[in-house]
């Protein structure tokens, strides 16, 4: 597998805890990769050593060959970014509109002049179907929209990875799963290379080209989904019986029949 | 020592989101935003109690003065003493209370929600967007502010002194202009800077680093942020007016 985006001895403590010890980790380009493991493992550390908002202890982060400061730094020169974030909480501005929202890191870091944002930002709440709330603010909007304003200030920069931190939380089971599918989607449509983490299990591996196991600071299994039944070792074995995976699939499964 | 500690990284803070204002796009409207929430909100509590100021101290140095038969003077006291020391004192402490604390907690709201680290991620400074703009403002609307509180302090003054308590207005007005000079004018905006950099400051920094200076995650960590954020900037005002007026007399 060529390797996009190459982790290598990434280490991370918190005063006494170490909570990355040695992550290695290779992310194919354009595909998506899901991060699963217990809550508080290091999940969301993980993501964001990658996204430059902790510094790690130890270790190398590449995206194609780069060092990953250096990388940001290029692609900024060009009105994009090397890395997008999704929060968990999806850290929307409240003063600003769904439209102002979304246009941010255009107005603040490109070169793009007033129309071509613009025309931009409009395409882009064209293709979110948010239209009609452009000019509605954060508090007025459901969860799944302010979802899709936080997906749409992601993409807009048109980054070539973005990072989703658990982008599913405290939607419900239908509304998860039109997330799941807008990531898919707009994977296809724009290309970007997925890094996901999320506690939704199975449902997740539905989109997940690839899935990395977090366990004790380290990636314990990586491969594909359908490995991870016949691949497992005992403590994943655990760690997804009590995700009640295979009951899960099994009705998923069963449903789809 | 971690006092000394936090001076220089307020220091540092202050001068980063200095620097970074002037590396911000649309510049002018982050400027006007500032302006709007430092100097115009503030603008109605800082008249209110600059009158009630002129009015107190016009009645009690009337009362003083009169026992030497020198309330004649009352125009100088009421002048001197509001431009030298209480205009810029109060318009600082006004302002902390009213713009300082509610900076704070906005800050303070912006790191929990993790809004500080979104603009990181889209490549865009936080301390020049968010505190960049409110200190550039700080150094507008305190001198401003200060001239409003001391101008309408003054007029108190003449209002208790002169319409009420019968001391002679053109007297009053006199030993106004006669008594003031540049000097303690010049004074008087020095301070109102420094206690503008130094309140906005900290109170901005208090807020921005909530996740690592309060001792309690989350809401209580903001309103102890907030708290925090007023208390030390009342006392630094106070500290810092007694280290400048000695340098000023």
């Amino acid at each position: 597998m060529d390797s996009f985006l190459k982790i290598r001895g990434l280490k991370k403590h918190f005063g006494d805890k170490r909570v990355l010890d040695g992550i290695d980790l290779d992310v194919a380009a354009a595909s998506v990769t899901t991060i699963i493991g217990k809550s508080g493992i290091g999940k969301s550390v993980l993501l964001k050593c990658i996204a430059n908002l902790l510094q790690p202890d130890a270790g190398t982060i590449e995206l194609d060959g780069q060092a990953i400061s250096q990388s940001r730094r290029t692609a900024q020169s060009d009105a994009g970014v090397s890395f997008s974030y999704m929060f968990q909480n999806n850290a929307l501005f409240d003063s600003l509109t769904a439209f102002e929202n979304v246009a941010l890191p255009l107005r603040e870091a490109s070169k793009l002049n007033k129309a071509e944002i613009q025309e931009r930002v409009d395409e882009m709440l064209v293709h979110l179907e948010l239209s009609d709330s452009a000019d509605r603010y954060p508090g007025e909007l459901s969860g799944g929209m302010k979802k899709r304003v936080a997906l749409g200030r992601a993409l807009i920069t048109k980054p070539q990875v973005v990072l989703f931190d658990e982008p599913t939380t405290g939607l419900d089971p239908e509304r998860k799963f039109s997330v799941f599918e807008m990531i898919a989607d707009y994977r296809e449509r724009f290309g970007f290379t997925a890094l996901l983490v999320s506690h939704d299990i199975p449902e997740v591996f539905e989109i997940s080209d690839r899935v990395a196991w977090l366990d004790e600071g380290q990636i314990k299994f990586f491969g594909k989904p359908e490995e991870l039944n016949t691949d497992a070792q005992s403590a994943l074995s655990g760690f997804l019986s009590k995700a009640n995976y295979g009951r899960k699939s099994s009705l998923m499964n069963g449903a789809n029949e | 020592m971690s006092v000394v500690f936090d001076l220089g990284e307020i220091s540092l803070f202050g001068w980063g989101a200095l620097r970074g204002f002037f590396a911000q796009r649309s510049r002018l409207v982050k400027l006007t935003l500032g302006i709007h929430e430092i100097g115009v909100r503030c603008f109605p509590i800082i008249a209110t109690v600059g009158l009630f100021t002129g009015l107190v101290m016009g009645l009690q140095l009337y009362y003083t003065l009169v026992k030497f038969g020198a309330e004649s003077a009352l125009g100088t006291a009421v002048a001197l003493s509001l431009i030298r020391e209480l205009g810029p004192v109060l318009t600082a402490l006004m302002v902390v209370g009213q713009a300082g604390s509610a900076m704070a907690s906005e800050l303070g709201i912006q790191r929990n929600d993790e809004q500080i680290d979104a603009l990181q991620t889209m490549s865009i400074d936080p301390l020049g967007f968010l505190v960049g703009p409110r200190l550039v403002a700080t150094l507008i609307c305190f001198p401003i502010l200060t001239a409003i509180f001391d101008l309408i302090g003054i007029f108190g003054g003449y209002l208790t002194g002169s319409v009420l308590l019968n001391v002679d207005s053109g007297v009053y007005w006199n030993r106004v202009f006669e008594s003031v000079t540049w000097a303690d004018v010049q004074g008087g905006y020095i301070k109102a800077l420094v206690f503008g950099l130094l309140t906005i400051s900290i109170c901005a920094y208090r807020g921005y680093n909530t996740h690592r200076k309060a001792s309690f995650p989350g809401v209580r960590g903001v309103s102890e942020s907030a708290t925090r954020a007023v208390v030390w900037s009342s006392v630094t005002v106070l500290a810092a007016d007694y280290l400048i007026t000695s340098f000023l007399m």
